[in-house]
């Protein structure tokens, strides 16, 4: 068992993975019944373990079975599925009208979807990598981000864009990257990353409820990466952070597939006699606040750890605001573990680039160290 | 300088010649026919529409004069090729405007107030499109606007009110855009995924000959209108200032549309009289021979010299001037008892949904500007 499959959500869940675990599962697409789709009557109860990339599927066929003003869009997500399946079978059972492939630009994408959701038309795109979504960037935050108060409210942007993001994939350039600083940065935008597949399930259905607009980051490292999703109980709000592992000497936070790393390290330090509190960050706007500065108010001690650029970074907001909301609970400065202030580099360097467990124990051992 | 020549040998469609005469171009001869079908109250109407406009225009740039407005954008000059497009939209239609397209709002609807209250810096947007025919906001950053509508337009095929065959109700949508955002990669893949899509759209492009101060050769060497044909729709040249050709044929591409016949693009050649907005210095860059050039294809002053061989009286023509002239002293009035709007309004809609973030800072704000009232008392 990973690391990762010890976030499990709710208590209830453990039960009932334990009962159903050998139980044949209705024809959720795991991936070994990828090209088994449900008819779409069936509605899926249950615990089943799915991967991180199909249990977004799952969400979004939910999503696109309960509202038929869902619609997603983008490229190659029609009969190819996506380049990484995340939209496979969906565009036979809902149709070209309702799973759209769009022409190859980004802004013409996400700009015709803020013209659809002022039809009240629900889109959610998907950008096919991190490093493709700044053709749109004038989009999301010129417009798609301001509509709603240039509207004086009246018009929601209920627009989700999902863009998988982050390192660990060995791929070439402008295809591991973590953008979410630029977009954290602006107003009328939420952004949520799940960790692992039972809040992506239940989170990218939360996403395209809402009315505002929502950059989905999916850390595509764990897409092929196993656990449990109860499809009866959604467990944590999207915006809700979450300890994911209880310690008492030092708080670790991070989101996507940091918390994997984060797991790890806290693994290693266990055997060492460090006992480490992980915090699931899963919503990176806003921020909630609340579950950290608890964990820290009884270790005393916070690393902020992220795969992205650490200059200007969600990880210096985080370790800023914890200073000024702990500040005298804090033993230690808040230490942050970054990627460095450099482009991704070549992959055949990423072991070095990307915080890996240990680095994030050498932290750990300095924040411990004050 | 090359422009004028290419300008001359493209086809365009004008009715109404710069002296008022009812001479179509060759490219004008379908839409010839037309003309008589159209009843003398819309003529009239046209007329009314235009001298409004200008007369906002005067109004607009007087009050920036004074400090009541940061900015004024004018029209003044683009009034036929605005007039005309407009008020050949249906009611259900949608029009998505840049931000110089005042005379469209309040052909829809819209109260100029509003114009004025955006331009005055009491509000990021001013009204809600549904309660002004369906003219949608301002949009500042050039061509944004352009995928918005075109967005809207494959809303409209997706809720099937578009191209069922009834013409009170099938909808279409036109963009406004200039020939300076014509360059932008916006402009361009709205055109890409109209066609793509086969939306109900018209592209209406008014040539006003100038972005700020660079020259419409600088954004194109060949015609404008011919970027319709490359994106796989009809691209037509009309005169701008003639408001029977912005008419005749925005609605025949309008009619197309809700058909279920495609996207088109209508590059309205026109000219921008004033300056590009009220800080700008249009004497830096532009010749008086130009300006005078353009001065005598006056679209307001040859429709008039129409209208009057057609028939309609000076007091027809003074009614009209004096209407302007108290709407125009309204707008002045009630511009002026334009105030700040309270501060919640910061953080009121950056989000439809509730977000903590907002309702924390806006009582931020209010317990910091309290304190100075309580210090105070």
């Amino acid at each position: 068992m990973s690391a990762h499959e010890d976030a499990v959500p709710t208590d209830a869940m453990r039960e009932h993975n334990q009962h159903n675990h050998s139980t044949r599962h209705h024809a959720v697409p795991t991936d070994a019944t990828r090209d088994t789709r449900p008819s779409v009557a069936e509605t899926v109860h249950g615990v089943h373990t799915l991967s991180l990339a199909k249990a977004i599927t799952a969400g979004l066929r939910a999503a696109l079975r309960a509202d038929d003003r869902v619609i997603l869009m983008g490229e190659d997500i029609g009969p190819l599925g996506g380049v990484f399946r995340v939209t496979e079978g969906l565009q036979a059972e809902f149709g070209d009208q309702r799973v759209r492939d769009t022409p190859l630009a980004e802004s013409g994408i996400v700009g015709t979807a803020i013209g659809l959701a002022m039809r009240g038309i629900r889109s959610v795109i998907e950008i096919q990598f991190d490093g493709f979504i700044f053709p749109a960037f004038d989009q999301i935050t010129t417009q798609l981000s301001r509509q709603t108060l240039r509207h004086g409210g009246s018009v929601g942007m209920p627009v989700v864009i999902r863009l998988p993001y982050g390192g660990h994939i060995g791929s070439i350039e402008h295809h591991q990257e973590s953008p979410e600083a630029y977009f954290a940065h602006t107003p009328g935008l939420r952004i949520v990353s799940p960790s692992q597949p039972h809040d992506a399930y239940w989170m990218i259905q939360e996403a395209i409820a809402c009315n505002d607009p929502v950059l989905f980051l999916e850390p595509k490292s764990r897409y092929w990466s196993k656990g449990p999703v109860d499809f009866d109980h959604p467990g944590l709000p999207m915006h809700n952070s979450r300890v994911v592992r209880a310690g008492t000497d030092v708080t670790v936070v991070g989101h996507g597939a940091m918390v994997s790393t984060l797991l790890a390290a806290a693994e290693i330090a266990a055997t060492e006699g460090t006992s480490i509190e992980v915090v699931d960050l899963r919503s990176l706007s806003p921020v909630d606040y609340d579950p950290l500065l608890e964990s820290v108010r009884h270790t005393c001690r916070l690393v902020v750890a992220q795969e992205a650029y650490g200059h200007a970074s969600l990880g210096s907001e985080i370790a800023a605001t914890v200073a000024e909301r702990a500040f005298y609970s804090l033993e230690a400065p808040v230490l942050r573990v970054s990627g460095f202030d450099t482009p991704y580099p070549p992959a055949a360097l990423e072991t070095q680039y990307l915080p890996s467990p240990d680095r994030v124990l050498e932290a750990v051992d300095r924040v411990l160290a004050f | 300088m090359t422009a004028p020549e290419r300008e001359c040998d493209e086809p365009t469609v004008q009715l109404l010649t710069p002296d008022g005469l009812l001479q179509p171009t060759a490219a004008a001869e379908e839409y010839a026919p037309l003309v008589a079908g159209i009843k003398e109250e819309v003529l009239r109407q046209f007329y009314r529409d235009m001298t409004f406009s200008r007369r906002v225009d005067i109004t607009g740039a007087n009050l920036q004069r004074q400090g009541q407005l940061a900015l004024w954008p004018p029209s003044f000059g683009q009034e036929a090729a605005q007039v005309g497009s407009a008020r050949a939209a249906r009611a259900q239609d949608h029009l998505f405007p840049s931000y110089r397209e005042h005379i469209v709002g309040m052909i829809r609807g819209l109260d100029p107030v509003r114009l004025f209250a955006l331009m005055r810096g009491v509000t990021l947007g001013g009204w809600d499109p549904r309660e002004t025919g369906n003219f949608h906001l301002y949009t500042l950053v050039l061509a944004s606007q352009n995928l918005h509508a075109t967005g809207y337009a494959m809303g409209l095929q997706f809720d099937g009110e578009t191209a069922t065959g009834d013409p009170d109700r099938d909808a279409a949508v036109i963009v406004y855009y200039g020939d300076g955002a014509t360059s932008q990669g916006d402009a361009n893949e709205a055109l890409v995924f109209a066609s793509s899509y086969q939306c109900p759209q018209v592209f209406f492009v008014q040539n006003n000959q100038w972005a700020i101060s660079v020259p419409v050769s600088r954004q194109s060497r060949h015609p404008l209108a011919h970027r319709g044909g490359g994106f796989g729709m009809p691209g037509v040249r009309i005169d701008g200032n003639d408001v029977l050709a912005s008419y005749l044929v925005t609605r025949r591409y309008l009619d197309a549309a809700r058909a279920g016949e495609g996207p088109s693009l209508i590059e309205a050649m026109t000219y921008r009289m004033g300056a590009h907005t009220t800080a700008d210095d249009p004497t830096k860059y532009r010749t008086d021979s130009e300006v005078e050039l353009w001065s005598a294809r006056d679209p307001i002053v040859r429709y008039k010299t129409w209208l009057s061989g057609r028939g309609a009286s000076a007091a027809f023509f003074a009614e009209v001037e004096e209407e302007a002239e108290d709407m125009a002293a309204d707008l002045r009035r009630r511009t002026q008892e334009l105030v700040a709007p309270p501060r919640s309004v910061i953080f009121a809609h950056v989000y439809q949904d509730p977000h903590p973030l907002m309702v924390e800072q806006a009582a931020w704000l209010d317990a910091f500007e309290h304190s100075f009232e309580e210090g105070s008392a």
